[in-house]
């Protein structure tokens, strides 16, 4: 059985990634997986300098879900290159680094700092609905979403993939967009925007009113963005949103698929990762499928 | 696979789960390993049954039992998931991790001053437990108290209520002061201006302490950074957001910015 996929040139030894902001970098679960068994790393945005984040409270539960405005808290590239790659590299996995920007000089600074570190993909985080500035301000608009692709792919060495945001009217059209700005891949989708309110309080639950819906509530809606994605450019996709286990991970890879991030589920059992893995094996061998990439875009 | 060497949740036994006061339970449940590795104000994640309920709630361990591997939390129904929890009846099974976070830093020492806010009393009863020396409790609640014969097994307990049901009218720093304090270090958990009027308590008497902060939490284990506080630090803003659940819950009360 062949699990292996190539995604943008870079060989994964399975296609199950960890979702940003879901995973930090790596070593706050290296005590609840070998992360040797994992396709690949992606770790927590990292911005040009440290930002502090929002203010508490960032975190609310949901329905089959969760909000967060965590609003990208990093202690910025160099110290991330410095403490959190040495690290991830003792391990036999992909490591790529999810980078955060206010504008487009910032995002170019952090890519080309990290020119020369020791990581094998960058993701562009262009969907973050949690920061004012950046971030989903270029993922929603396709001509900045076009030049911000552009810049930062000139200024990389990686291969460059960028996250796009479902907080649009059509995925597909910022798709084309980051295809045509050079792009190598797309990441989908990031978090739904939504927001909780106290009725006893009359106030949000979170401190920054709003904040990012993630959690197995939101897997159809990006199971269809997937297979939108899919039908309408040529580049590999990431696909996430709501993966709990190898059969959604399955759902993902059907629908165009060639990665899967799992994310929030990270939260609720700190072993997914490697469940999900051992799901997709466990689907491959009862459904005789020799080679996962025979799955991708396999949805009739 | 086998992932022998990695740590995981874990199915215990619940031993029993009695309501001890107004909404607030405490339940004993079997799990040897968080028995024997669990440090004074430490927390375990608490998982829902309910598939809705996708986020664990991190809950202080009250008391261990190495012998029995038995581990007490003392929790209060704030919403559905503790609802959940509450419902649950000895024989049955829930999933757990930890223990997690840093606990109490244990001080060799003559005097130490215990205080606790509601539910905020559990997690120092372990530590009440192995401290040294002369210790005195001091417990504030609402209305009605809870676990105060546990505590005076180990010490001695002065109790404060708002209403004035139990022990002192008023705040359980108003009572402080008044029986007067003095001591080595301050072991404290409770709501935050509790903990804020402790350190300034502390700071006036020259004392060190040690306070147990809550936040709303994602993870429990330093992955999702939902759950921060602000600590001291040495650069341009005086402070940095740190991790209630992974550098704490437990801080040194003087680096804390409440």
């Amino acid at each position: 059985m062949n699990t292996s996929v190539n995604i943008a040139g870079i060989d994964f030894k399975n296609p199950v990634m960890t979702a940003s902001g879901t995973f930090g970098s790596g070593k706050e679960y290296s005590e609840f997986v070998d992360l040797n068994r994992l396709g690949g790393v992606v770790v927590k945005g990292v911005a040009s300098k440290e930002w502090l984040g929002n203010p508490v409270p960032r975190i609310a539960e949901t329905y089959g879900g969760m909000l967060n405005a965590v609003g990208l808290q990093n202690p910025g590239v160099d110290v991330f290159i410095e403490e959190d790659i040495p690290f991830l590299r003792k391990y036999d996995t992909k490591i790529i680094v999810n980078i955060a920007g206010k504008t487009v000089d910032e995002y170019v600074e952090v890519a080309e700092k990290l020119q020369d570190a020791d990581i094998d993909m960058i993701e562009l985080n262009i969907s973050c609905p949690n920061v004012k500035e950046g971030g989903v301000a270029f993922g929603t608009d396709p001509k900045m979403a076009e030049y911000v692709t552009s810049q930062v792919k000139k200024h990389s060495k990686q291969p460059l993939i960028v996250k796009l945001s479902p907080n649009v009217t059509d995925i597909t059209e910022i798709a084309r967009a980051v295809e045509a700005g050079g792009a190598d891949c797309v990441s989908l989708i990031n978090t739904l925007l939504g927001m909780k309110i106290d009725i006893y309080k009359r106030r949000p639950v979170l401190a920054n009113r709003v904040g990012g819906f993630s959690g197995p509530a939101i897997k159809p809606v990006a199971v269809r963005m997937v297979n939108q994605v899919y039908n309408s450019i040529k580049l590999p996709i990431i696909g996430l949103g709501g993966i709990c286990n190898g059969e959604d991970a399955i759902e993902f890879i059907l629908a165009g698929a060639t990665g899967v991030a799992v994310g929030t589920a990270n939260f609720m059992n700190p072993r997914t990762t490697v469940e999900v893995i051992e799901g997709i094996e466990r689907y491959m061998e009862s459904m005789g499928v020799k080679d996962v990439g025979e799955l991708i875009g396999g949805v009739e | 696979m086998c992932q022998d060497n990695f740590r995981d949740k874990e199915e215990a036994e619940i031993i029993s789960n009695v309501e001890i006061a107004d909404n607030v339970y405490r339940m004993v449940i079997r799990q040897e390993e968080i028995a024997v590795n669990a440090k004074a104000g430490q927390f375990i994640n608490v998982y829902c049954k309910a598939e809705s309920r996708i986020l664990p709630r991190p809950i202080s361990i009250c008391e261990v039992d190495r012998d029995k591997g038995l581990v007490t939390i003392v929790y209060m129904i704030v919403g559905m998931g503790t609802k959940e929890f509450s419902d649950l009846d000895s024989g049955d099974r829930i999933e757990v991790l930890g223990p997690l976070g840093n606990g109490f830093k244990i001080k060799e020492c003559d005097e130490s001053i215990i205080v606790g806010g509601g539910v905020g009393a559990p997690p120092l009863l372990e530590l009440v437990k192995n401290l040294p020396g002369k210790k005195r409790v001091f417990l504030g609640f609402r209305s009605g108290s809870f676990l105060t014969k546990e505590f005076e097994k180990y010490a001695e307990v002065h109790v404060a209520t708002d209403d004035g049901s139990v022990g002192e009218k008023g705040n359980v720093v108003q009572l402080m002061e008044k029986v007067g304090v003095k001591g080595n270090m301050i072991y404290s958990c409770g709501p935050k201006p509790m903990l804020a009027a402790v350190k300034d308590m502390a700071e006036r008497l020259e004392v060190d302490a040690q306070i147990s902060l809550e936040e709303r939490m994602g993870c429990g284990i330093g992955a999702c950074v939902g759950c921060i506080c602000k600590i001291k630090a040495d650069n341009e803003l005086g402070y940095v957001h740190k991790k209630v659940c992974k550098d704490g819950p437990v801080f040194d009360a003087k680096e804390v910015i409440f």
